[in-house]
Parts: structure tokens; sequence; C-alpha cells
């Protein structure tokens, strides 16, 4: 497909892909694994095993009966010796499954491949894997694929575009797990009856482009295409990477299906296709681990649940004290206030910086130079945003658009003045909300 | 081994990397493009360009340093606006023009034009622009004695500038239009080389410091209205002749690309650079043809500095205002 002509506004954050070409490493299984009860969007499970209870890998440990929701397996065989409550990267109270593990792997009974008639069986299927978007949003995968319009939806669109500096998970799932794409591919095409997919990869992923051009060609899938995008941030936000693929106008609040778009992350696709084949429910995850602070860059598969601390022991340990330890990526990731975590379904990177990379400047006066709005995909004008903000001028922020923000920071990247641009809209949103303003 | 965990981390919010282009790499670029203009200005007017630069320079950081200190604000002498503004300040005051005249200029730019508005990102009009005028008025034979270009190959101590000579009708006696694309001609210090000042606006754009559109619409408006003037009134000239000589004449120029795209007091939306840049055009070659000064780039870049929050407004209103993107 040729791209489009037009283009929305993009910056150049830099990639630092180092980790580009390392092949995926499979981590040891770690004395302990922590099982978070809340890696999803939505209510938290409950947990359904106790201290001194017996468990085996892929048990399900943690369910809820919320419609947000996704079911939660133990990565691991051994005992559990304890639940914990411990404070979460958002904020909040995270229920924790302490399992000690007796490294002998062994598989649940209960595991076997999903056998699947109708959309209603997939859906339940994906559910009971445990999926949740594994790019980063963490949002429940079986209710995506379960749209209310079904009649309209026509078109598979996968963001590989990986658009995070640092990142390359999913561009070694594309390289390493490219049948596994396929194959989920096929099944969600297959039960949602969709006629077209792409695949929108970055212009400096060029091997995994070939690779699975290569691939359709040589499997006659002629209904499936990559797409190159622009190598530059955000292409891989939802409504961008829409109007790159389609030309169509997302606003916030509209979701892809409303334009009869199926839009799912390569490595939660690449998941559906693995789970179809084994059976095994999400108990690992691929995930970059970089930073001026890792003394060995890689990729590695590590069981969820694996101390962050001891996911950098793996990687050769800290050269350096870590001063910032990011889960996900530098744009949009989540800064961590200890290592003394675990891993979750949605980590796709963990970077941990040394006290250089760490500060960032002070901020000063804003000089107007409008390289803000300039970088905006939205063309929003966080200038304006933050002067109605310091007013809590609900109405103005809410006439200047402060909700199609997407939060993706350009503006902060770009801002001379280093002022927290994208994080002031976020605030703005609050305030636009509370006032209740639609 | 006790395990030792790492839990003194930063935490901020998200982006966690930052361009390195801050507000003081920004004016820096913006000194290194004015540097082929002072080259060429030391090289026609002699070395009292490099002292008078200095002065304006050191002044213009001296005011600002003394003020935020005085005034318990934060330092920012760092920043390298003032010592961006002293500059531009030297740059439009003829060589021979007195220190001490130069530093009230400086006094004017950085205290009243922009701290006592709140500082940097805060003055509602370009200090150096304003400084200019402040100067004209106050010290019209200075600002007005020009001294001769050294290799002009007139032999007097003064010369009118060019602008001067055709305000007095005498269009015989211009120079060539290539002396003046190049510069060897009388005027403000760093205005006289059209040559030098394109290949740092053009550095500028290139390094996207500043964007096109106002330059543009600015040197476009004054090459049409010339063209159109000159083309109707007067068949004794060519009028593509005289539209290049409006061009290169006086401050176009040094206005078009470094005063006029002055970020605080310029429009940040594509309409309003557009607006900002063909408004400056009309209000120079009004003055110029019909008012009674010679010269109105500086006044021109100073009313569209007062319209620039309008224009933002305006541009905004229709941005949003208009037809919303709703696609289903």
């Amino acid at each position: 497909m040729s791209s489009n002509a037009k283009h929305l506004h993009s910056i150049d954050a830099g990639h630092y892909k180092n980790t580009a070409g390392c092949a995926t490493e499979t981590m040891p299984i770690p004395d302990v694994v922590k099982i978070s009860m809340s890696q999803h969007i939505g209510a938290p499970c409950k947990p359904l095993v106790a201290k001194g209870d017996a468990v085996k890998v892929g048990q399900l440990i943690g369910d809820t009966d919320a419609f947000v929701s996704a079911p939660i397996h133990s990565s691991v065989s051994g005992t559990v010796v304890g639940i914990e409550t411990q404070r979460s990267a958002m904020g909040g109270n995270d229920t924790l499954v302490v399992i000690e593990t007796d490294k002998k792997q062994e598989m649940w009974e209960g595991i076997k491949v999903p056998e699947v008639e109708d959309l209603a069986g997939f859906v339940k299927a994906v559910r009971d894997s445990g999926l949740v978007g594994l790019g980063g949003a963490s949002f429940p995968t079986h209710i995506k694929y379960n749209p209310r319009n079904l009649d309209d939806v026509h078109t598979l669109i996968l963001n590989a575009a990986e658009c995070e500096p640092f990142i390359t998970s999913d561009h070694r799932t594309m390289l390493e797990d490219a049948q596994d794409i396929i194959d989920g591919m096929k099944l969600i095409m297959k039960y949602l009856n969709l006629d077209e997919a792409y695949v929108g990869i970055e212009a400096n992923k060029p091997d995994a482009i070939a690779k699975l051009d290569q691939m359709f060609a040589e499997q006659g899938l002629t209904n499936m295409h990559t797409f190159t995008l622009q190598d530059r941030y955000p292409k891989g936000a939802e409504r961008v990477l829409v109007y790159e693929i389609t030309g169509k106008t997302m606003n916030a609040g509209v979701l892809p299906a409303d334009l009869g778009i199926i839009l799912s992350n390569v490595t939660t696709v690449a998941f559906v296709g693995q789970y179809f084949r084994t059976g095994v429910p999400l108990i690992q995850k691929r995930m970059t681990v970089d930073g001026s602070a890792v003394a060995q860059p890689k990729n590695i598969i590590a069981p969820i649940g694996t101390m962050i601390s001891d996911v950098i022991e793996f990687c050769g340990g800290y050269k350096e004290a870590p001063k910032k330890i990011i889960m996900g990526g530098p744009m949009m990731g989540r800064a961590i206030f200890s290592d003394a975590m675990p891993i979750v379904k949605n980590n796709n990177a963990i970077l941990a910086f040394a006290e250089a990379q760490t500060n960032i400047p002070e901020e000063t006066a804003c000089i107007n130079c409008g390289r803000c709005h300039h970088a905006c995909p939205f063309g929003l004008l966080p200038t304006a945003l933050a002067d109605a903000y310091d007013r809590r001028d609900a109405e103005m922020l809410s006439r200047l658009q402060v909700m199609q923000c997407m939060e993706c920071g350009s503006c902060s990247f770009v801002c001379p003045a280093r002022r927290p641009l994208g994080f002031i809209n976020k605030l703005g949103k609050g305030v636009v909300k509370e006032a209740g303003i639609k | 081994m006790d395990k030792k965990y790492y839990d003194n981390l930063v935490v901020s919010t998200a982006p966690h990397l930052v361009t390195n282009l801050d507000t003081r790499k920004t004016m820096l670029m913006v000194i290194i493009a004015l540097i082929p203009s002072f080259g060429f200005s030391i090289a026609i007017f002699g070395p009292r360009v490099i002292a008078l630069t200095l002065v304006c320079m050191l002044a213009s950081m001296g005011f600002e340093w003394a003020y935020n200190k005085l005034m318990h604000k934060r330092q920012t002498v760092g920043d390298m606006s003032a010592a961006l503004t002293g500059m531009l300040i030297a740059f439009n005051v003829p060589s021979s023009f007195p220190y001490w005249m130069a530093v009230i200029g400086c006094f004017v730019a950085i205290i009243i034009v922009k701290q006592i508005y709140g500082g940097i990102g805060r003055n509602v009009v370009n200090p150096a622009i304003t400084a200019r005028i402040v100067l004209f008025i106050s010290f019209a034979t200075e600002m007005t004695t020009w001294p001769v270009a050294r290799m002009s190959g007139i032999d007097a101590e003064t010369s009118a500038t060019p602008l001067g000579i055709l305000a007095e009708g005498n269009i015989a006696d211009l120079p060539s239009n290539k002396e003046m694309f190049l510069g060897f001609i009388g005027g403000s210090m760093g205005e006289v080389s059209a040559l030098a000042l394109l290949i740092g606006g053009l550095f500028l754009i290139w390094k996207k410091i500043i964007s096109p559109i106002i330059p543009a619409c600015f040197i476009g408006t004054v090459f049409v209205i010339a063209l159109a003037y000159y083309g109707l009134t007067n068949s004794d000239v060519s009028a593509l002749n005289m539209a290049i000589f409006h061009v290169c004449a006086g401050g176009v120029m040094l206005g078009a690309f470094f005063m006029a795209t002055d970020y605080v007091t310029s429009p940040i939306m594509p309409l309003g650079k557009v607006i900002m840049g063909v408004g400056c055009g009309i209000i120079t070659m009004v003055i110029r043809l019909w008012g009674s000064y010679p010269e109105g780039v500086s006044f021109s870049i100073l009313l569209m500095n007062i319209m620039t929050p309008l224009i933002d407004q305006l541009c905004i209103k229709l941005k949003y205002g208009g037809a919303k993107k709703n696609e289903k």
C-alpha cells in the first residue's frame, strides 16, 4: 500500500536501538517471583491461591468477574509463600502473590490447546489466556476482539512501529516469531471476518519489513501487507498509526472499531498465534533491558513476576548506580522509585539510567518559539493550554481541545525552555473533567 | 547475601528524554548566523565595529545581570538572549555612533522593554528594534551620520545611505544593485550586506531555528510593492531594478531574517507568520514611498509586534472555531 502524501507532525527523538541486533535470551527461573494482581487496565484480580499452596506453571492464580479484566496465571512452579501488598508505580497499592520457585517448571494439568469454532469461543479463549495489550496500554485484548459493530470492521492493523527510543522487543518478535504473528493474524481475521491486514513498521527496521514481506509472499497471503512508516516519533501512537495507514482522522474517544479497524500490537498478535499452538497462557514476556546504568543491554524473555533487580542481574548487573529506572520507553514510560518491583505483562522494556542521564534541566520561561505546536501530531497549542491551565480555565482548555492530547510528550521533548507541557496537558484534562464540560 | 535494592530512584513525569536544543543554544545559533554580517562590517567600516559591538553586548548583559540581581530574580544572563539583543542593537547603528549613546540604547532594550515586562518571553515588542527607534528619535544626527564604506570609492568622511539618496529624489545617484547586494554602501553597521545577512538567514532556516515564512513574506511583499509602484508611476527607471534595490536597501534583510522572526514577538501559527511578514512589508514600503522617513523597517516590525497577540488569537480561532474534523 502506498504511503499517505500527508503526515501528521512528528519529531526526531533519536532511536538508540542499541539492542536491535541482540537475539533474545531466556532468563533462568529466579528464586522468587511476585505476581501482581493488577496487570491490566480495569479492576484488579483476586488471588485464587493462599499461603502454602503448591502451584504449577500456567495455573490460574488470580481472576475477577469485572468486565474489563484479564485472568492471571503462575509463571513458575513452586509454593506460595505469601500475599503481599506493595505500593505500585501508579501510586496505588498492588496485591502480589509471592511464589518461591522449585525450578522444576512443572506444567499445570489444565493446559490444553484451545478448540474454537466461532467468535464467542475465540474471545473466550483469548480471555482465558490472560492476554492484555502488550504494547504498553495493557487493555484486556478479548474486549478489543469483540467489537460492538462486528459487521462494520474490515481491517486488521498491527502496530509494529516501535517508535519509542531504546525498545527493540517488538522488532525481535518480528524477526524471531514471525510465524506466530502470521498465525495470530490468520486467527483474528478468520473469526472477526476481516478482509485486509496491515503491519505498520517504522522504516528503521528494514530487516523486519523484508522478513514479513517474504513470508506473506511465500505463504500466498495476498491480503496481508507491511506498511512502512516514517521512523519518527510518535508514529506508533494508535491515532497517529491509523491516520498514517488509512488517512482517517481518529479523534480522542473514537475507537478504531468505529472506523472499521481492529488494531493490535504486533507482540499481542504473536502471542495469540503462540497460544493457539501451545495452550500456555501469558506467563512470560520479551523485553529490552537497556540504559546507561546496565552492564550488558539485552533482549530477554523473563517470567512474569520476576523482580526488576533480578532482571538487571541477568544483564550483568549495574555498571553504575541507577538513578532512574523506567518501565517502558523514555518518551511515555513510567519512572519507578525502586527496582524491588516485579515485571508485569505489558513490560516491553526496563531502562536503567545513571545520574548523568537523569538530570532534566531546570525549567525556564517560554520564549514563544512555537516548537511545541509544530511537534504536536494533532496541532494542539501546548503554550496556550498551559496558560489556560495556570488560570484553571476549564472552558478555554476544552475549546483548545486539551482532550485530544494523547500525552505523547513530543511538546515537552522539543521545548527549549524545558517546560513539562505534556504533563500540564494531563493536569488540564483533569480540570476539564472536574468541570464536567463535554 | 542480603539483596541490595535501589529504592531512592528519581521519579519524574514522562518524557524522560529532551532535545539538547535549549534556549541558550537557540540564541547562540542566531549569534553565529550574524557573524558573516559582522565580519563584512569590520571589513568595510574598520575595527570600531568590533569595539561598538562588544560594548553593546557587554552593556546589555550587564543590565540584565544587574536587574536580576537587584530584583532577586533568577539569573538569566546565561541564556544569551541579552547578548543577542546587544549585538542586534550594534548592528542597527552607524559605526561612528558614540559608545555612551549605544549604552543608553541597551538600557532601553533590556530594562525598559524586556525586564520591566517580566524578562525573557514576556516583552511585548522586540527590544533591539525599540532601542533603535528610541536612539533614532533621541539622537537623530548621530544616528544618521554614516561613515563611508572603505571600498566604495567615495572620497569623503561621511555619505548618505542609498535610501537617503532615494528620499532626496536622486535616483540617478543610487549605487548599483550589485553594490547593494554585496554591501559596499553606507548604512548601519550590520545591515549593509544583503549577501552576508542572506547567508546567516539561510543558516537559521537550515538549522530550523526560524521558519522561512516571515522572511519570505516580508521580502516578497517589499519586492512586489516596489515593482508595482515603480512600474505604475515611473517609467524612467526599471521597476525590477528598483524592486531589487528596495529588498537590498536599509534594514529589510536584517529585519526580515533576524528581528521580525524573534520568537517572543512574532506569531507561532503559519498563517500568523504570513500576516506578520506581509504586514511588515506593507508598512515598510508605505513609510519608504510616502512617509517622511527614508526607512520604515523598524517601525513596521514594532507595529507588527504589537499586533502579534491579536494575530495569534485570530489564527487560533480559525483553527479550532471552524470546521472541526470529526470523521467517522
